[in-house]
């Protein structure tokens, strides 16, 4: 009646290896904490934890954002900058006269405000790339670089130093003894993970990522898609922004988020999103994040300079997206 | 029988040419199929030869084989009295062929002069000596009488412009011989007179040219003898003086004008079937350069074929009633209201559907699941405050894995480890489940094994059967033929023809498609 082998496919290599993929993160993960608990001192105590995960939570939350762009075949490389405005908004709004004479709304705003100008500025990056059919790199590089002098004028390149509890427990409080940014980089995880799977717009991106043609030619808005997920993208860059100036007590335009956009991109790809589109890891994301993390503070305890762990970082998204090209 | 070629006389006598190109018994096999059989192909020096078949009839592949992209299984080609086999387009390029593709393959940023010197400029000093590679680009394109600044970047320039260009850099190797490979198919009618006049002039100068086109009104205004391919064999050779576009449309399709054969598909149209109203109207549909004039019409419970060689525009009608490349002038009209979609989705709203020709490029999303790609369309039908209602969605993709026979491990599985016709099948199932009043069909068939496009097609027979209405594109007239309760013709983008139930068959389809517009590319002087 029809054909003689259905569901024939590329049966014959490894057809266990995609789905193993997955855990070859977690494994890696594994492997360094092992190797943690046997060689570097101190390792297991609450405050080596602790550390670990308050510097992670930063990236993680704006890999997050990432792993959608990256999941339709885009990148935005103005995260960095979009945190450095989001940054230096929150202490000009909670510093202000208005701010200090309605503290609590002053810090309402200061939460609120900056995000969601990073979210608006993240939608000009979606508006600018649809509207124009411009190479996503490109059209996030405009605020990549304009987003940092917008932030430097906003302070006048100023340092902003500030002391506010209320603010700061974005960076600094503890719920049940877990960092404040870690409970939230927990929840846009999961709320990430649980919108890529289960909502229309999850399974948009994925489809537009997978192909835009297709996509396209089945109704699918292609634009409003890609827009809303660099809207998200500015949305999490504008809270990391927030939490990293409430770390630092401080806000210096110059350096807030700086370089994040390469961290965050480095997450995606050892997490093992693939940067064709189409698919999106973000708990993978989430352990790619800790592995660089881990790596970096396992080199550091044992007494390998910085510089040196640059060089395995590299090494390290190298072998990642090596493994990566295996699995297709 | 008057019209049919006798196809093993070639005529093979070129009164006045000697043979420049002589390609004989050529085999080529891909993975075990054969996409030549026996080919043969023999240019005259100074001769413009049309040669033309269907999709997958072996033009390329002879010409990739010539050039030697491609290494022949057996055969022999001899070119300017040498036997040859080249080993790249670069080789065959220094030997005297220049092969000009579709999509030009020029830099839009550098300067015409530039372009044209590529590789070979005048150096003096080790430096570009750019006083001479401009004077070298105007000397070459002042043999085609065409006048521009050849310093400025060839963007700048209109397509046949850049297409002149292509043929200068081509002929300053040296050519004996130009292959063009459908250089008109995104030129206006100016620009393709401007082509002629070149290839005329090319001619004129001793230099021979193989031209692959699917537009018959352009081989009788410019060759001298065309050669008709069909399923990887040469059918015929013949002077285009004695051919007519009948002959060449049924030789190209492989049919004597009442050889269709009886039954071959899995349509069963009843001829007393009893019809809706109407879903879709078109007029004057006008699309880009190609379609000028298209006029189509279902009904429910009908099948409306479309049909027309490759290049009449059949494609474009289809996406512009579906909005996929919207259209610039005319009337649609769906379920009686006139509408200008421009985007499918609006199209999916008036309740159309439409399975394009490219399966792969533009029909599955090959990472996701069955579920998902038969749900794609739908889904936002399928959600309550932006989530998905799972349960529905499997339910639905059980309904339609069953109903359609999909062979697949499980709604899970990944798109692209099934089989054409079953994806092809998910495709349909993805509309089917819209609930959709027309379903548009670009080549429904295309790349499906023989019991696979049965079933498809006896789906699409019931479905008809059961109110719905579909536009069915297809290059095979027995698909035409049998499926179709009527056809519209298309020929350089205008409908030529309708035939109506009854008056449905190979020989009237095929005078259609042969239909006589104005030839373009008279004797011209250059602008």
């Amino acid at each position: 009646m029809s054909e003689a082998q259905p569901i024939a496919t590329n049966a014959r290599l490894p057809a266990v290896w995609p789905r193993l993929r997955p855990f070859a993160t977690l494994a890696a993960l594994l492997v360094l904490l092992a190797f943690n608990l046997a060689v570097t001192p101190n390792f297991v105590s609450w405050q080596t934890l602790n550390v670990n995960m308050t510097q992670v939570a930063t990236i993680v939350i704006v890999s997050v954002g990432m792993t959608l762009v990256i999941a339709t075949g885009g990148i935005d490389l103005s995260v960095g900058s979009l945190m450095a405005i989001s940054g230096a908004l929150a202490p000009l709004i909670f510093l202000s006269p208005f701010g200090l004479a309605h503290p609590a709304l002053g810090v309402a705003l200061a939460l609120v405000v900056p995000v969601a100008a990073a979210a608006a500025f993240g939608f000009f990056n979606g508006w600018f790339i649809t509207r124009f059919g411009v190479q996503p790199i490109v059209g996030t590089l405009v605020l990549f670089i304009a987003g940092r002098g917008i932030a430097q004028v906003m302070t006048n390149g100023n340092l902003q130093v500030f002391k506010n509890p209320s603010f700061q427990v974005i960076g600094l409080g503890r719920v049940f003894g877990v960092p404040v940014q870690v409970i939230i980089m927990l929840i846009l995880v999961a709320a990430a993970a649980w919108m890529l799977r289960r909502t229309l717009l999850g399974r948009q991106i994925l489809a537009v990522g997978g192909n835009e043609r297709a996509a396209r030619l089945s109704g699918v808005p292609v634009a409003v898609i890609k827009r809303w997920v660099y809207t998200i993208s500015g949305f999490c860059a504008g809270i990391a922004g927030l939490v990293v100036v409430s770390i630092n007590s401080s806000s210096d335009a110059n350096l807030v988020g700086l370089g994040m956009e390469l961290d965050a991109i480095a997450a995606v790809a050892v997490g093992g999103t693939p940067f064709a589109g189409g698919q999106a890891m973000v708990v993978g994301t989430l352990l790619g994040a800790l592995i660089i993390q881990l790596l970096r503070y396992t080199l550091l305890a044992n007494g390998v300079p910085d510089s040196a762990a640059l060089i395995v970082k590299g090494a390290v998204i190298a072998l990642a997206v090596w493994s990566q090209q295996r699995g297709r | 029988m008057a019209c049919s070629i006798p196809l093993q006389q070639s005529d093979r006598s070129m009164p006045g040419l000697s043979t420049l190109l002589s390609m004989r018994d050529i085999d080529k096999h891909f993975q075990g199929a054969r996409a030549l059989n026996k080919a043969s192909l023999e240019v005259g020096a100074g001769e413009i030869m049309a040669l033309v078949g269907q999709n997958g009839a072996g033009k390329s592949t002879l010409i990739k084989v010539l050039t030697g992209a491609h290494r022949k299984d057996a055969g022999t080609i001899v070119f300017d009295d040498k036997e040859v086999a080249f080993a790249s387009p670069q080789a065959a390029q220094a030997g005297g062929i220049s092969t000009i593709y579709q999509e030009i393959n020029l830099i839009p940023y550098r300067s015409v002069a530039e372009n044209i010197c590529l590789g070979r400029q005048p150096r003096r000093y080790g430096l570009i000596d750019w006083q001479r590679t401009n004077n070298e680009a105007r000397r070459l394109l002042g043999r085609f009488a065409i006048d521009l600044d050849v310093r400025q970047p060839l963007a700048e320039f209109s397509t046949a412009v850049q297409q002149m260009v292509a043929i200068a850099r081509a002929i300053s190797f040296n050519a004996k011989l130009v292959i063009m490979d459908e250089p008109t198919s995104s030129l206006d009618e100016n620009e393709v007179k401007v082509l002629f006049d070149v290839m005329r002039q090319l001619r004129s100068e001793g230099v021979s040219v193989i031209f692959i086109t699917h537009r018959l009104d352009e081989l009788f205004a410019v060759c001298d003898r065309v050669t008709v391919m069909r399923d990887g064999r040469t059918i015929t050779t013949q002077p285009m003086s004695k051919v007519d576009k009948l002959q060449l449309v049924s030789a190209m399709l492989g049919r004597d004008r009442e050889d269709v054969r009886v039954q071959a598909t899995g349509f069963r149209r009843s001829p007393m079937a009893s019809t809706g109203g109407e879903v879709l109207y078109t007029d004057a549909l006008m699309v880009g350069y190609r379609v000028k004039s298209a006029h189509v019409e279902v009904q429910s419970g009908q099948i409306a074929g479309l049909a027309g060689l490759l290049g009449s525009g059949r494609t474009e009608v289809a996406r512009a009633i579906f909005g996929a490349d919207p259209a610039s002038g005319g009337e649609i009209r769906v379920l009686g209201k006139p509408v200008h979609p421009s985007d499918p989705a609006q199209a999916i709203k008036l309740g159309i559907g439409f399975c394009t020709e490219d399966r792969k490029v533009e029909g599955i999303v090959p990472d996701m699941s069955v579920r998902e790609n038969l749900t794609l369309a739908l889904l936002p039908h399928l959600t309550r405050f932006g989530v998905v209602n799972e349960d529905r969605q499997r339910e639905i993709v059980d309904r339609f894995i069953k109903r359609l026979a999909i062979k697949t491990t499980g709604p899970e599985q990944k798109i692209k480890d099934l089989s054409g016709g079953n994806q092809q099948k998910v495709l349909l199932a993805r509309w089917l489940c819209t609930n959709p009043k027309l379903l548009i069909l670009d080549e429904p068939t295309r790349g499906i094994d023989v019991g696979a496009k049965m079933e498809i097609q006896s789906l699409i027979n019931e479905l008809a059967d059961q109110g719905l209405a579909v536009l069915m594109i297809s290059s095979e007239l027995e698909e035409i033929v049998e499926g179709a309760d009527r056809v519209f013709v298309l020929s350089d983008g205008r409908t030529v023809a309708e035939l109506s139930r009854g008056s449905i068959d190979a020989a009237a389809i095929m005078h259609a498609m042969a239909h006589d517009t104005p030839v373009t590319g008279a004797v011209n002087p250059v602008p």
